[in-house]
């Protein structure tokens, strides 16, 4: 075993990209929960995301207009949610379900000719040569657009959800839904508005995923990170800072053990694989039980339907 | 008035048929009952006084077997008046002893009719035929003895509030209850229907009949029991015979204070501040539908609503609110017609609502104090300029507004839920009164809230009036109304019947649906 051949600054370089799929995803969720709507499709709408980038941007050679239809695609797939959801009151949990099987099987549909096929490489920035600098060159200056974009999610979240008029009634939409209504805010309105980020975040998760990570299209490519992503905001109990602690431990892991699996330790493989998910929630768990404060942080209205008139 | 004067029944060889001694009761750090101590006599109406919080409801769960106390006994009469201790925690051994408890909310199956429902529970469980005529027999027995009388045919879902009520206490006397206990047994009946139960109380006990009643209104209090006890933060403060008591001494005792007299004085009213003209609101049930109505609000006003709880006050108050649409006629506010009414426009039109249910709409219970003061206003450039909160200054509001309006709890940063429903409350009127609204929709403004609280709503409604507001005043408290209102409509079955003065006998008769 050689753990000296583990290169520590490329091992957090690199968790940043692997972490930054589930970051956008759960970040997304975060937003469309704190409406009050519970959205079990997010593994759906990350894999409709992966393999609509990935056709766009093979189609046009353009990553960046890949990751303009990933989102858009997956926010279509989101706009569907809200409808049966909103207006047609259907059981949100069976509904999200529905939509992840939805999503998994027009995705390997709509993917079938793109199989083995090599994306166009998306352009880095490299700040001037900044990145050349030792240890936090390639950590900080040397990372592909989509991960300072799913960091300034983190924190815009944080800010608007905390000081902004529009985090107030998103805020108030999902913890009584009577009480906003009766107040005079757009119960609806919000709730699509939170519905169709989430579905455009989850989006360009599984773009980034197809397009800059693996990079490649296969069928069922997102691997649960959907999943991973739905228990990374109850387990941070819907505080934005912890959905990144989250995302990136689980990405930290993820890269770790793929690293201890090429440094040919003698831990099975099955066994190594499964760590990320297993390690995360173990950790989340631990974190969020520490104070018995977690569980009522969850937004009231949380999955409840709401109907205008009485 | 007539029972003021009335003397125990002295024909009757007082024995004691229920004694309760020390007890105690606590749910985690909260004392609900405190080494409390009481006694009634056999063919004894008792009536058990106390604020909201009192302990009231725990006594006599206790009493009951629902709770297990802490500390202390209870003994219980047996036929020949001798006592005997009552195992605690243990409904059927105090249903066996004697003991019926008639709650607030009536345990009464809908599909089934007023005989089955009475006789549920205490058919013996081997035996194959039921023996219905022997039921009737004796039920008709207890009908006739107590004057309780309901159809016995009729399913209890069509039964009115009232007769489901007296189904609840026929079940009890069935089960040959000789301690009686009624959980606020007038909440739901007109006045002439409190006045009839009564008399039928006054009858049972007549025959021996024990009776405990859980009350707030100090008026029925006074003219039908025969002692009162009080309780307060979970002790027992007081206790005397009705004949030595008066309202005032009451209610000293309830609040340990002097509460404030409201003082109205007379005033012109002003321009319509809300008209409504032949306004239907179809709902789903009775209580949220109108049929028709005519209702004007003037500046310098209050409008007393009266009636009974369910005909058609909340789609009163939604349709003020905006919270419903009409489906015929128009709403006006300050003469300015509202074409399309929703929550949104009725509060830019100047409308300021007290809502029926204040935990739910009222406030958003995970939001701090701070944030449920200006979320009816976030509009306001004093409290953000393009979209992002002045932080600050929601808090300095805050903190000014919990001074002026005495809100108490943890803090204007607290999560808004952890406060009491009276401070709750006095979040919700700082909120609507800041904004100084043309109207304010009062809708059972002080349902839940103790003495102090309550006159503090009145207060502020007078004060409001004063300004010049038009207020809509919904209240199932006909005291409440007669004491803040200028003038009175009384509604039922969603029609509005204007109440030509403030009697209270009238009023009654409207309530009741009777030609007055």
């Amino acid at each position: 075993m050689e753990f000296g051949s583990i290169n520590p600054v490329l091992l957090v370089a690199s968790l940043m990209v692997a972490s930054t799929p589930i970051l956008l995803a759960a970040i997304g969720e975060l937003i469309a929960e704190k409406s009050g709507v519970l959205n079990l499709g997010v593994e759906g709408m990350m894999i409709v995301g992966a393999v609509t980038g990935f056709i766009v941007a093979v189609q046009t050679g353009s990553p960046f207009l890949g990751f303009v239809a990933a989102a858009a695609g997956a926010a279509v797939l989101a706009f569907l949610f809200a409808v049966l959801v909103l207006f047609f009151l259907s059981n949100q949990v069976a509904t999200g379900l529905g939509l992840t099987l939805f999503g998994l099987g027009i995705s390997a549909l709509m993917g079938q000719g793109y199989v083995g096929i090599r994306p166009p490489a998306s352009p880095r920035w490299d700040f001037f040569g900044l990145s050349e600098l030792p240890v936090v060159g390639p950590i900080l200056f040397n990372q592909h657009p989509l991960v300072y974009l799913s960091l300034i999610l983190v924190a815009a979240t944080w800010y608007v959800l905390r000081s902004t008029r529009m985090g107030l009634v998103l805020r108030a939409v999902g913890e009584s839904h009577d009480a906003a209504h009766a107040l005079g805010y757009s119960v609806h309105g919000t709730r699509i508005a939170a519905i169709l980020f989430g579905g455009a975040c989850a989006g360009l998760g599984g773009a980034f995923l197809s397009l800059v990570i693996v990079p490649q299209w296969t069928d069922g490519m997102t691997a649960g990170r959907g999943w991973i992503a739905l228990a990374i905001v109850v387990f941070a109990s819907w505080r934005p800072w912890r959905v990144l602690l989250g995302a990136y431990l689980f990405g930290g892991v993820t890269v770790l053990q793929l690293n201890l699996q090429a440094a040919g330790i003698a831990i099975p493989v099955e066994l190594l694989s499964m760590s990320p998910y297993l390690i995360t929630i173990l950790v989340l768990v631990i974190i969020s039980s520490d104070r018995n404060r977690a569980a009522l942080n969850a937004p009231a209205s949380l999955g409840r339907a709401f109907h205008a008139s009485h | 008035m007539g029972w003021r004067q009335r003397q125990p029944n002295l024909f009757m060889t007082q024995s004691t048929a229920l004694r309760l001694t020390g007890l105690s009761k606590r749910f985690g750090s909260v004392v609900a009952n405190d080494d409390v101590s009481l006694t009634l006599e056999k063919g004894e109406v008792l009536a058990l006084l106390g604020e909201n919080g009192a302990g009231k409801t725990t006594l006599m769960n206790m009493l009951f077997g629902h709770y297990l106390p802490d500390s202390g006994t209870v003994e219980v009469a047996d036929e020949n008046g001798t006592l005997h201790p009552l195992p605690l925690g243990h409904p059927q051994a105090a249903l066996a002893a004697g003991v019926g408890m008639v709650h607030q909310h009536f345990a009464l199956a809908e599909n089934i009719n007023a005989l089955d429902n009475i006789t549920l529970g205490s058919e013996p469980l081997r035996s194959f035929r039921r023996n219905r005529n022997r039921a009737k027999t004796k039920i008709e027995g207890i009908i006739e003895r107590s004057g309780l009388s309901a159809p016995l045919n009729v399913p209890v879902g069509r039964l009115s509030v009232g007769e489901r009520q007296r189904v609840e206490i026929l079940k009890a006397l069935y089960r040959d209850a000789r301690i009686l206990v009624l959980d606020e047994p007038t909440a739901v009946l007109t006045p002439q229907e409190a006045d009839t139960l009564f008399d039928n109380i006054k009858a049972m006990t007549k025959d021996g009949l024990s009776v405990i009643f859980i009350s707030h209104k100090l008026r029925e209090v006074l003219a039908f029991s025969d002692r009162i006890a009080v309780l307060r933060h979970g002790k027992k403060v007081g206790e005397m015979a009705t004949a030595d008591a008066d309202e005032k001494v009451i209610a000293r005792m309830m609040v340990g204070a002097d509460t404030p007299k409201v003082a109205r004085t007379e005033m012109a009213p002003g321009a319509p501040v809300l008209k409504l003209s032949n306004v239907s609101v179809e709902g789903r049930a009775k209580r949220d539908t109108l049929k028709s109505v005519n209702l004007t609000v003037n500046a310098h006003e209050i409008l007393g609503i009266a009636g009974i709880s369910g005909n058609g006050q909340s789609g009163l108050a939604n349709v003020i609110s905006g919270l419903a649409q009409p489906s015929a006629g128009t709403i006006t506010v300050d003469e300015q017609d509202v074409p399309k009414p929703s929550p949104g426009t009725m509060v830019k039109a100047g409308i300021g609502r007290i809502p029926e249910d204040r935990h739910h709409e009222g406030i958003v219970g995970a939001m701090s104090v701070a944030e449920n003061m200006v979320i009816e206003r976030l509009d306001d450039p004093a409290i953000q300029s393009r979209g992002l909160l002045k932080r600050d200054a929601i808090q300095a509001n805050a903190e000014k507004l919990a001074k002026a309006y005495d809100v108490r709890g943890p803090g204007v940063t607290a999560a808004s839920r952890l406060l009491s429903g009276g401070n709750i409350q006095k979040l919700i009127l700082a909120r609507v009164f800041e904004r100084s609204p043309r109207l304010i929709l009062a809708n059972q403004p002080t349902r839940g809230l103790d003495m102090g609280a309550a006159a503090e709503v009145g207060r502020r409604l007078l004060e409001a009036r004063e300004r010049g507001a038009g207020v809509v005043l919904i209240s199932e408290d006909l005291d409440e109304i007669l004491g803040l209102a200028d003038r009175i409509v009384v509604i039922r079955d969603g029609n509005l019947v204007e109440a030509i003065s403030h009697d209270r006998e009238q009023i009654g008769l409207i309530m009741a649906g009777e030609p007055a």
